[in-house]
């Protein structure tokens, strides 16, 4: 069984569990699931020194500790769930990433870049630091992320998150076909 | 003077966590997280290679991820809505929309958010779940997320929305 678990899950198994967790959320306490809340919440608890940051963060509490529950998941898939094979991508994504530079495919990331020695590289300060950034600025903007949108957003068929989701994809592909090149 | 049409300080989650009730246990939102850390990792969607093969549309993984939750998660909330299906404590549910406003926020701030995940190959969900795998540097992302989102705080004012 563990052994069976530890594979890696097709999107028909993970996608459904992944959507599951709106309905949990809202039958559980009525909470709208929404991850990058946390990332507001973390800076008015710290540095609450600014209009849109003063407000009671420990409102946020549950999902503080959701997002501390998923650092737990993953740990947990990590040491009890591990899969050493590598991340099995297409063999055009592997073609159009070496053609970049990229080499080591053994991890769920690229380690030449995400690690400690990458990040002392300009690659690696600007995917790691600024694109930390842009993740932590445009979700606060737009009003959520991939979790409050694209997922809870568009289920609750919301307009606004349908011109998000449709933003995170124009990004997304800017970077990739116009920056990363650049970049790598 | 010039008219800034921007929401409120506090937009709608924040609006629905101040009325929620104040005491509720959190050992179900840690529970709930830990399953949802352990899809994301057993899935791959934390993978900075599967994103980069959804934005070069060379596999249907990611794709097959996300519309699966987004329809699974649409008829939940369907029969939410339409049986009147109370929380556990007994409250109607209750689900904020999404305010329009110009609509400036959600093409421009997705955009930017866009850049982000394509770079960083992590939205904030993975993030977590990046620490939680052995990924320590994204410790240094989940701290730009932070400066990203003070820094929007303090720019919230001058921003169309």
């Amino acid at each position: 069984m563990l052994e069976f678990i530890s594979q890696p899950w097709p999107w028909y198994v993970a996608g459904p569990i992944i959507g599951l967790v709106v309905p949990v959320l809202l039958l559980i306490g009525n909470r709208q699931f929404g991850v990058s809340d946390n990332l507001r919440h973390m800076c008015a608890a710290t540095l609450g020194n600014v209009e849109f940051l003063k407000y009671d963060w420990k409102a946020g509490k549950w999902n503080l500790t959701f997002a501390l529950g998923t650092v737990v998941g993953g740990f947990i898939a990590y040491t009890l769930l591990h899969n050493p094979d590598p991340i099995a991508i297409s063999q055009a994504t592997k073609s159009d990433l070496a053609a970049l530079g990229i080499s080591d495919f053994s991890g769920l990331v690229p380690v030449e870049i995400f690690s400690w020695s990458g990040l002392g590289t300009l690659p690696g300060i600007i995917m790691i630091v600024v694109g930390g950034f842009l993740v932590g600025f445009g979700s606060r903007y737009a009003g959520g992320c991939t979790s409050g949108h694209a997922i809870s957003g568009l289920a609750n068929l919301q307009f606004p998150s349908l011109i998000a989701v449709l933003g995170f994809f124009a990004g997304g592909l800017i970077a990739t076909y116009f920056i990363l090149p650049i970049l790598l | 003077m010039q008219t800034i049409d921007y929401p409120p300080t506090t937009d709608a989650t924040a609006a629905q966590e101040a009325q929620a009730p104040p005491k509720d246990g959190l050992l179900k939102y840690l529970i709930v997280g830990i399953f949802f850390g352990i899809v994301l990792t057993k899935s791959e969607v934390i993978s900075w290679f599967r994103i980069q093969e959804m934005f070069r549309f060379q596999a249907f993984h990611m794709y097959g991820v996300i519309g699966a939750a987004v329809a699974v998660a649409a008829l939940s909330v369907y029969l939410i809505k339409k049986r009147q299906t109370k929380s556990f404590n007994g409250d109607a549910i209750k689900i904020q929309p999404k305010d329009w406003g110009k609509g400036y926020r959600y093409w421009i701030g997705g955009t930017i958010f866009g850049l982000g995940w394509a770079l960083t190959g992590a939205c904030p969900g993975p993030i977590f779940a990046l620490l939680g795998n052995g990924v320590l540097v994204m410790a240094v992302a989940l701290l730009g997320a932070l400066a990203g989102t003070w820094t929007y705080a303090a720019l919230r004012p001058k921003l169309p929305h």
